[in-house]
This record gives structure tokens, C-alpha cells and sequence, in this order.
């Protein structure tokens, strides 16, 4: 198990995570795979985490320090939302966030993009990536398997698209990272927020799209052996 | 549980990390800023381009801002650290104002500010991992100054940072001239950032030029520069002597 790292260049960190704005509201997503090393110890995790009824975010890196900046940021919502008197804007969201990333910039190692929905500036999404610099964008992408994806980005994204353009071009995306990131996969999960509410979809690795090189899933050899259109067995 | 725990190499100097705050590297950056004095003011150019190591990842990073009625602040170096001033002297001008005493901090007290605060933090080891430029008019007055991460400042009619130092400064000390119009101020920034697009690798094609005057700042909206390849000599480098580049 290869544990050395360079960590005096600017690293990307195991998994892929995107957020896209459209003409109404916000969709999250992300893939499942959190590895130890080249284990991976779990293979169908939640990468999208509420922080309150309108916003969510996208961890990515270190699974410890996304999970307790997240914690604390939502514990810092909570008590904003009470004493605001109504939900909190997602740009309050992302700049909580912001201000650990920044001030403990020496310690953590976690990427986050905070997707949200509220009255005042409809959907938003936000990056904060290492080092704590925020950064509104109509999309964002980040961890390792977010580098696949730039080139594709840069020639599928549009402005204005629909909820499900959207989605599918999120799916499509995450789905196109796990193919090449060793440090992504699983399954893809999506977030939409909107001013309907927030809904979660799951899209499991096997109903996804299939790419180059992969090929159709079968239950066995026997079955290609024994079907109608015999696959003969090539040498 | 990605066991990505900071390491130093075993012959480091440094003390475990966790109990200092000082920013050790930059991760997102802004390459160079680059400005002069023309005859109604300040004329100053940047791209917006966030580099996230060779990654060219954040393509429209405003990294020049207006601060108080007076001054503009461009910024090369890590973007979080550039936010963070803009918030500092964000409470600056805000005390300020505050005095409600009808003066107001022109670009020379900006600038000592800035000098202060990156001096400071340079000698406790925690450095904002920037290089300022700050440029102004007040009363009839025009000044340009910069200050580096280390706290090395000073004023001039032409500055630059990082790979401007080097590309830009020298075409300015040739082509500047005292009372330089507009448009020749403009040509002249745009001359530069040519350069330094074909030059630095950290450049991206989308610029802003921004302008004080008397009257106050104007930031131009995000433009791209042409660039020049058709020459016979790039078509077929190694016809002479294949192998070459």
C-alpha cells in the first residue's frame, strides 16, 4: 500500500463531486467510494451532506475533516437560522465554511462545494477548495476525478438547461470520472434543491451508461456460452 | 478515510504543523498584475485566471478590487490570502468612514497598511502568500506602489509582480513616458499581457483593465487578447535541421 505522498504541490483527493446550477434551483452530485489506501473501506457512502433544509454540500478529501467542518457548519446554521427567524441563504452557508477552511488551512485537507436554494439569490453554488478560497461558479467540480472531467465540462456545460439536462449531465459526468479514477465509484448520488424542496436520487454503478472498453455485465460465462446468439470463445 | 496525513520529509526543520499557524504553500494562485501612471491616473492590468498548481481551474477570478474612493488593490498569489485582505481593509475603510470627518485614506495610507500587515505576519512566519500592487489618485496626486509576502515595498511610475517583474518591466522602462494618454496606456499594458500570455504558463486569456482617476475606478469587463502564430519561421521549425525544435 503506497502511503507516501508529495504534499508540497496542490494534490487532488479521491472521489468526484460536482455541482451545477440550472434555471431554478441547484443539482448535487457524487460518487459513493471512500478508500484507506488502496482499500476501499466503504463503497456506498453519502458524499452529499445536509447542512440545513435548502443547503447541502459536496466532501470531498479527507473524510474526517469534511465530516467535522460539516458538523460544526451545521451546528452554526442552526443556531443562525433561530436567531434570523427564517432559513439561512446558502451564500451564509459558504462563507461558514469558508472561514474554517481558511483559518485551520494548515490542518485540514477537505475540498467542498456548498450547493443551495434560497428567496433572495435562487440557486447558488459555491467551491471552496483547499486553502479556503471561495468561489461562486454556475458549476463546480472537485476531488481526484473531477481532473477528467474539465475537458468535458468545457464542452458540455450551457447555460439555462432544465432540471433534468442538469441531472443528467451530472450523472453522465460522475459517471465518466468513475470510469478513470481509481479513488471514485460506486454509485452515483444526486441532490436536486429547488424552490419545490430538496430531492434525492440514487443511480446504482450498474445502471449507469457504459463507456469504452467496458463491456455488458453478465451473471456468468455459462450464460454467453448456453445463449441463443452463442458468443464463440476467442483464442 | 483517506490516510493523506500531513508528512514532512525526515530531514525537515520544521516543527509538527499542527501547532503553528503559518501558511506553508499557496494552493490557489493568480499570476501576475501589472500597472503604470498615465496622465489622469493609474492604468492596471491583470488576468483572471485561479491556477490551482499546473491546473489552469478558476477562469474568472477578479483580482483587482476598488478599495474606499481613492485606491486599487490588484493581487497576485494565493486567492484565499487576497480575500482575506480584501476583508481587512474592508474594516479599515469602514473605520474610517466611521470618523465621518470628511477625510478619507487615499492610496499612500492604503499602501502603508497593507506594508504593516504583510511586514508583520512575514516575521512571525505565517506570511499572506501575496504580492500587492496598489495604485491611486488623491488630490491631484497619482501614486503606484507594491508590497511582496516578505513586506518589500516601495512606489514607482511602472510595477509588476511575479513573471510581470520580469516580462513587463522591462518593455515598460523602455516604452513608459511621463503623461502617457489613455489609449497609450492602454496599448501599452495590452503589449505586456501579450507577452505574458505567450510567456508564462500560469496565464490565462481573459483579462481585465482597470482605471483611477480623480473621479474614481473603473474596472473594464472580461476581454481576450489576439495572438500572433502565423510566421514563417513556426511553420516548419525543423525543416532545416530535422530533430530541432
Amino acid at each position: 500500500m503506497d502511503l507516501e505522498m508529495n504534499l508540497n504541490a496542490p494534490h487532488s483527493m479521491g472521489t468526484t463531486i460536482i455541482g451545477v446550477t440550472y434555471n431554478g434551483g441547484v443539482v448535487l452530485g457524487a460518487d459513493s467510494r471512500t478508500s484507506t489506501g488502496m482499500y476501499v473501506a466503504n463503497r456506498a457512502s453519502d458524499k452529499i451532506t445536509q447542512l440545513t433544509d435548502n443547503v447541502y454540500v459536496c466532501r470531498s478529501g479527507s473524510a474526517a475533516d469534511s465530516q467535522i467542518v460539516s458538523d460544526y457548519v451545521r451546528y452554526f446554521l442552526h443556531q443562525h437560522t433561530i436567531q434570523l427567524g427564517q432559513s439561512a441563504t446558502s451564500k451564509v452557508a459558504a462563507n461558514l465554511i469558508r472561514l474554517l477552511s481558511y483559518n485551520n488551512k494548515n490542518m485540514l485537507e477537505t475540498g467542498l462545494i456548498v450547493g443551495g436554494w434560497d428567496k433572495y439569490e435562487g440557486g447558488k453554488i459555491y467551491a471552496i477548495p483547499l486553502g479556503g478560497t471561495l468561489i461562486e461558479q454556475p458549476f463546480a467540480i472537485g476531488g481526484s476525478g473531477s481532473s477528467y472531467l474539465y475537458g468535458f465540462f468545457d464542452q458540455a456545460w450551457k447555460e439555462g438547461m432544465t432540471k433534468d439536462e442538469a441531472e443528467q449531465l451530472v450523472v453522465k459526468a460522475v459517471s465518466l470520472a468513475i470510469a478513470r479514477d481509481g479513488a471514485s465509484g460506486g454509485v452515483v448520488r444526486t441532490v436536486i434543491i429547488n424552490s419545490e424542496g430538496v430531492t434525492r436520487n440514487f443511480y446504482p454503478g450498474d445502471k449507469l451508461q457504459l463507456w469504452h472498453e467496458e463491456l455488458e455485465p453478465q451473471n456468468s460465462l455459462l450464460d454467453l456460452l448456453n445463449s441463443s446468439n452463442p458468443e464463440p470463445m476467442n483464442i | 478515510m483517506n490516510f493523506m496525513a500531513s508528512k514532512q520529509p525526515e530531514n525537515s526543520l520544521l516543527g509538527p504543523e499542527s501547532d503553528s499557524q503559518r501558511t506553508l504553500y499557496p494552493y490557489v494562485t493568480g499570476t501576475s498584475v501589472v500597472a503604470l501612471k498615465y496622465k489622469d491616473g493609474i492604468l492596471m492590468a491583470a488576468d483572471m485566471g485561479g491556477s490551482y498548481g499546473s491546473t489552469l481551474r478558476y477562469k474568472s477570478v477578479e483580482r483587482m478590487k476598488p478599495i474606499g474612493k481613492h485606491s486599487l488593490l490588484g493581487a497576485s498569489g494565493e486567492i484565499s490570502d487576497f480575500q482575506e485582505i480584501l476583508r481587512y481593509l474592508d474594516e479599515l475603510i469602514l473605520y474610517d468612514n466611521m470618523w465621518d470627518d470628511g477625510n478619507s485614506l487615499g492610496p499612500k495610507e492604503v499602501h502603508n497598511y497593507l506594508t504593516r500587515v504583510m511586514y508583520n505576519r512575514r516575521n512571525k512566519f505565517n506570511p499572506l502568500w501575496n504580492s500587492l500592487v496598489l495604485g491611486g489618485v488623491k488630490n491631484g496626486q497619482k501614486y503606484l506602489g507594491t508590497v511582496s509576502m516578505i513586506g518589500v515595498n516601495f512606489e514607482d511610475n511602472h510595477v509588476a509582480t511575479g513573471f510581470g517583474n520580469h516580462l513587463a518591466r522591462p518593455i515598460l522602462r523602455q516604452e513608459w513616458h511621463e503623461n502617457l494618454s489613455f489609449e497609450d496606456g492602454v496599448r501599452l499594458l495590452e503589449k505586456c499581457m501579450r507577452v505574458l500570455l505567450y510567456r508564462d504558463r500560469s496565464a490565462v486569456n481573459k483579462l481585465q483593465i482597470a482605471k483611477i482617476t480623480e473621479d474614481g475606478v473603473t474596472i473594464s469587463q472580461p476581454y481576450s487578447l489576439k495572438t500572433y502564430w502565423e510566421f514563417s519561421a513556426f511553420e516548419n521549425p525543423a525543416q532545416g535541421a530535422i530533430g530541432s525544435w
